[in-house]
């Protein structure tokens, strides 16, 4: 009998539709698989068991009653802890929102909901989407399904590691600096950040508003195309959410043509602290395009080595206005109200308890950067930078289709080797952070193994806001082609657990 | 806390120029709230109009009233403001536990409308011109209720209830620029600014502006500086003085002490003040040590509000005449004086005196109703004219009644009172209670032979000439008839009957 964890969404979806199996079995198969390993893996924090069966059963009786099923009815899904869900918990990964039961569904989870996807659980990230490694998690760090010592990357390392290890063939990660990709990319699955705006962020707890996105993550492009039309598309709850038709992403991953198109290389994204084996198999990539049809082109984008900077004065700021509600007063965890403290004394012990030392470093750094007198030259003139990221883009942007780099500089580190350094962790996002900078769409998708470590290795796919598109039409290429080579997914040779 | 020797109004007068700034909040009177769609309606129990947004629960978004921004346009326009082309909401940062998400979705630098004046008119006819420095959106907190402690305020409580129904009113603040130049009559101007405002507002139709309710919310900034001088003293900020009546008070009582500090040789500490309604004086709030750091930056979650010129001048085309100059035209047209208009206005008469006109009323008529027979019986009530149970359309229709004889003034009264009284409209109240005039003359002549009959001794003076002596029939035939008959046919009857020519 197939092992119904090993099967694509796009698959999943085909056999519940035809009969072959029943939502139930799909679910049950995942529910089992949880029990199995997410022991070692830790990538979830709370199983839905009840809720998944619940909506697979409803599933198979809306078949059996002859309703046409949407393209993804009855696949299970892990949900980052970050999007609200109603009657089921919400900690984003944090102590201070410890059994708090969201009075609300997100948006996500509504339009989830809707297209009949079955919520598994929701899954382990670092606390408040703040990190690269999934180790900033109140809850324990997750492991790299690939070595389970190693990071599987961050935030959304729970939903990537989920993926990896077969427990989901869905998940939804959210990407404010490389949250969805730079996991993906080190534990070779495909993860995009759609362009900003383009999924609403209604629910979805705030790290960093004008970076946040949500986006799809999955083990093929096909399916994060799949996903992708269903959590996209306008909602009046969201003032930023982009009111115009949702690219044609499943039409573009079907496709897989790039003959013709323009591919470009940035300069700025090599060069010191990038893995050789990364490089390598980067370069393999670009080539493997060019054998496919494409134009290669050389581009340099100057601003590009002020992002991480410019990154690090607008998240932390935003975060530490976004983070204030977190007082004790209205949810979550509260500490110190015994009648002996005021007020502003239980908000300030439980801040001091319930928030980790990642979340308050960005808290410090952002409330120091928004000060008077220092905001013009913290904030004023990040968001300077972030205007001309924006032109380097546009500028790039009239001279090729898309723009491919690593995901990240190097392949999964090994927990607790960066965790005390926070510049080297920061380090992780470098490539990723110009696309939320400049609220374009990107891509990460496996690439091949670096060969010095055998490890993961992710090429990024970036195309201009709006033009989401490319990116599947592209990924879906280099996926054909890789997969050829290989003679299987990459992810077939990751270990068993 | 220390006490300060009032100087004497007019020695503040003899050394310093007052220097006046008022920021006046005025919530909205849209349907749902700034930003989700909550209902705005006060009095409901707490915490029932709530959602996520207001809540500011992990995850809400908020999403832009456009009613709000319109209301913020009519309110620009009318204070002949400039209205940004772009503009966008920034955040306040700070936190209290009546703010849902600690911090307050505003606007800084980038207000919707700026750089305006109003025209306030004094209540002797002088105009005296504020600057308007900005008027902003925001949203409103909630209600702290402080229990356990003497004064309702935090101090000294064991416990405080919160209440959001009010988290995320939209509100207007509208901020004048330093208003200098009143001199003796600063009280006076701040008073009349804030009334105007408060007409303007009303004649606008975006809010009640019911000051004691607390749709309507002014705070007196007051600073003085010596004769001469051109730097502006310290100031204080005396935060919410809710009545026309408090703000004169307030700025008057500020200026006697910030006069007798600093005649002492003290300085004026720049601190907000708490103004007290019993003895209209104002006590020390919190200092401001340093100012407030509220790390304002642009709202992410919100998309900028750039108000499409073409919309703005169909909106300046479509405000109301100003109150000022309706006011004025208002007064020439009744040819009433300057005094006359203020006591309508005390009065709370003049939007029911022109309904009354409108529904067909002469001027004088309706005056003389409102002003008259209905303002002393709100007064008498303790109640506002407008809350009496009587439309201006009812009191055109007796105008109306009397104009075409069919009641007299007594008989007028007689109908106005039953329709204040629940008993239906004057058509129904004349009928039920039978108060038309009889002009009947069957019904009228029996009375007038009847009073004839009674008073032979009058009746022959008329009938040798005296015909004056006719008024005392008259009144015995009124007498007779309850007031109902018409009296100028009862003396013609009188006249024919006894053969005399009138």
């Amino acid at each position: 009998m197939t092992d119904l964890t090993r099967l694509t969404a796009a698959e999943t979806a085909e056999r519940i539709k035809s009969g072959e199996v029943t939502a139930v079995e799909v679910t049950e198969a995942h529910l089992a698989r949880i029990n199995a390993v997410d022991e070692k893996v830790n990538a979830f924090l709370h199983v839905d068991r009840q809720g998944a069966l619940e909506a697979a059963r409803a599933v198979d009786a809306k078949r059996a009653a002859g309703e046409k099923l949407g393209p993804l009815a009855g696949v299970p899904l892990a949900l980052k802890d970050i999007f609200t869900t109603e009657g089921v918990p919400t900690t984003v990964g944090s102590k201070i929102l410890e059994g708090w039961i969201p009075p609300y569904d997100a948006t996500l989870t509504k339009r989830l909901k809707a297209a009949d996807v079955v919520i598994l659980g929701k899954t382990n990230m670092d606390e408040f989407a703040m990190g690269s490694s999934t180790e900033n998690s109140a809850y324990g760090p997750t492991g790299n399904p690939w070595d389970v010592t190693r990071i599987p990357g961050g935030s959304g390392g729970g939903s990537a590691a989920a993926l990896a290890s077969f427990q989901a063939p869905l998940a939804i990660g959210t990407d404010t600096g490389g949250s969805i990709r730079q996991p993906a990319a080190v534990t070779a699955t495909v993860g995009v950040k759609p362009t900003y705006g383009a999924v609403s962020r209604y629910g979805m707890v705030a790290f960093s508003s004008s970076l946040d996105q949500g986006g799809p993550c999955a083990r093929t492009v096909l399916d994060a195309a799949l996903l992708h039309e269903v959590i996209a598309g306008h909602d009046p709850l969201d003032s930023t959410s982009i009111d115009a038709p949702v690219p044609p992403v499943v039409e573009a991953a079907r496709s897989g043509d790039v003959r013709g198109m323009r591919v470009g290389v940035v300069r700025e994204f090599s060069g010191e602290g990038y893995q050789a084996g990364v490089m390598q198999r980067f370069e393999e990539s670009v080539e493997l395009l060019r054998e496919l049809g494409a134009e290669v082109v050389e581009l340099s984008c100057p601003s590009f080595t002020k992002a991480l900077a410019a990154y690090y004065l607008i998240a932390p700021s935003e975060c530490s206005s976004n983070l204030a509600r977190f007082d004790a007063m209205r949810y979550g965890l509260r500490v110190g109200d015994d009648g002996t403290h005021s007020a502003e004394e239980v908000t300030a012990l439980t801040r001091e308890a319930g928030f980790g030392d990642e979340v308050k470093r960005r808290i410090m750094l952002g409330t120091y950067a928004l000060s008077s007198g220092y905001y013009d030259a913290y904030y004023g003139s990040a968001q300077k930078v972030r205007t001309l990221i924006s032109r380097d883009f546009e500028r790039a942007f009239g001279e090729v289709d898309v723009i491919v780099s690593p995901t990240t500089p190097t392949t999964a580190f090994p927990i607790g080797e960066r965790a005390d350094d926070p510049m080297a962790m920061y380090l992780a996002d470098l490539c990723t952070i110009p696309s939320n900078l400049a609220g374009n769409s990107a891509m990460s998708l496996p690439c091949g193994l670096a060969p010095e470590d055998g490890l993961p290795v992710g090429l990024q796919i970036i195309a201009p806001a709006m033009a989401d598109e490319r990116l599947y039409r592209v990924g879906s290429a280099v996926e054909a082609a890789l997969q050829a080579r290989w003679g299987h997914p990459l992810l077939e040779e990751a270990p068993s657990l | 806390m220390t006490v300060t020797d009032l100087v004497s109004y007019e020695d503040v007068l003899a050394s310093y120029e007052p220097v006046m700034g008022l920021e006046v909040h005025v919530e909205l009177g849209t349907k749902t709230k700034m930003f989700c769609g909550c209902s705005t309606t006060l009095g409901a129990e707490p915490n029932t109009q709530t959602c996520p947004t207001c809540l500011g629960l992990p995850g809400s978004l908020p999403v832009v009233n456009a009613t709000a921004v319109e209301s913020a346009i009519k309110i620009g326009l009318a204070l002949n403001c400039e209205i940004a082309q772009w503009c966008r909401f920034a955040r306040k940062n700070y936190f209290y536990p009546d703010m849902p998400k600690n911090f307050q979705t505003s606007q800084y630098d980038e207000p919707i409308a700026f750089d305006g004046y109003l025209d306030v008119q004094l209540e002797d006819g002088e105009v005296f011109r504020v600057e308007i420095e900005r008027a902003h959106m925001e949203e409103d907190t909630g209600k702290s209720t402080h229990i356990g402690g003497a004064t309702g305020r935090i101090h000294g409580a064991s416990h405080s209830l919160l209440d959001y129904n009010r988290a995320g009113i939209p509100l207007i603040e509208i901020v004048t620029k330093p208003i200098t130049g009143a001199g003796a009559r600063a009280p006076e101007v701040a008073r009349a600014y804030v009334a105007e405002l408060r007409e303007l507002i009303r004649a606008l139709d975006v809010s009640e502006a019911r000051m004691e309710m607390g749709q309507m919310r002014c705070d007196v900034n007051l600073s003085l500086m010596p004769h001469g001088s051109e730097k502006f003293g310290t100031r204080s900020e005396t935060k919410n003085v809710n009545s026309l009546r408090s703000v004169e008070r307030a700025t008057r009582f500020e200026m006697q002490r910030h006069a007798g500090v600093l005649n002492d040789g003290g300085v004026i500490v720049q601190e907000t003040r708490h103004f007290h309604e019993d003895d209209g004086s104002t006590t020390s709030g919190r200092v401001k040590e340093e100012a407030e750091d509220y790390r304002y930056f642009p709202e992410p979650d919100l998309v900028p509000v750039a108000p499409a010129r073409e919309w703005v001048e169909e909106l300046r085309a479509g405000l109301p005449e100003l109150p000022r100059l309706r006011r004025n035209r208002l007064r020439e047209e009744w040819g009433i004086s300057q005094h006359e208009m203020q006591s309508v206005l005390n009065a709370g008469a003049l939007d029911l005196i022109v309904a009354t006109i409108d529904a067909g009323a002469p001027a004088d008529q309706a005056r003389k109703w409102w002003m008259g027979e209905l303002a002393r019986r709100a007064n008498e009530e303790g109640a506002d004219l407008a809350s009496l149970p009587i439309t201006p359309e009812q009191v055109a229709r007796v105008c109306a009644l009397v104009a075409e004889g069919s009641l007299n003034d007594k008989l007028a009264r007689q109908t106005i009172e039953g329709v204040l009284a629940g008993e239906g409209s004057p058509d129904e109240v004349v009928d039920k209670r039978g108060l038309k005039v009889v002009s009947d003359d069957g019904a009228l002549g029996a009375a007038v032979d009847e009073a004839i009959a009674a008073n032979a001794a009058v009746a022959d003076k008329i009938r040798g000439g005296k015909v004056a002596a006719a008024g005392a029939l008259v009144g015995a035939v009124m007498k007779a008839t309850r007031g109902q008959a018409d009296a100028a046919r009862v003396r013609e009857l009188i006249l024919e009957k006894l053969g005399v020519q009138g």
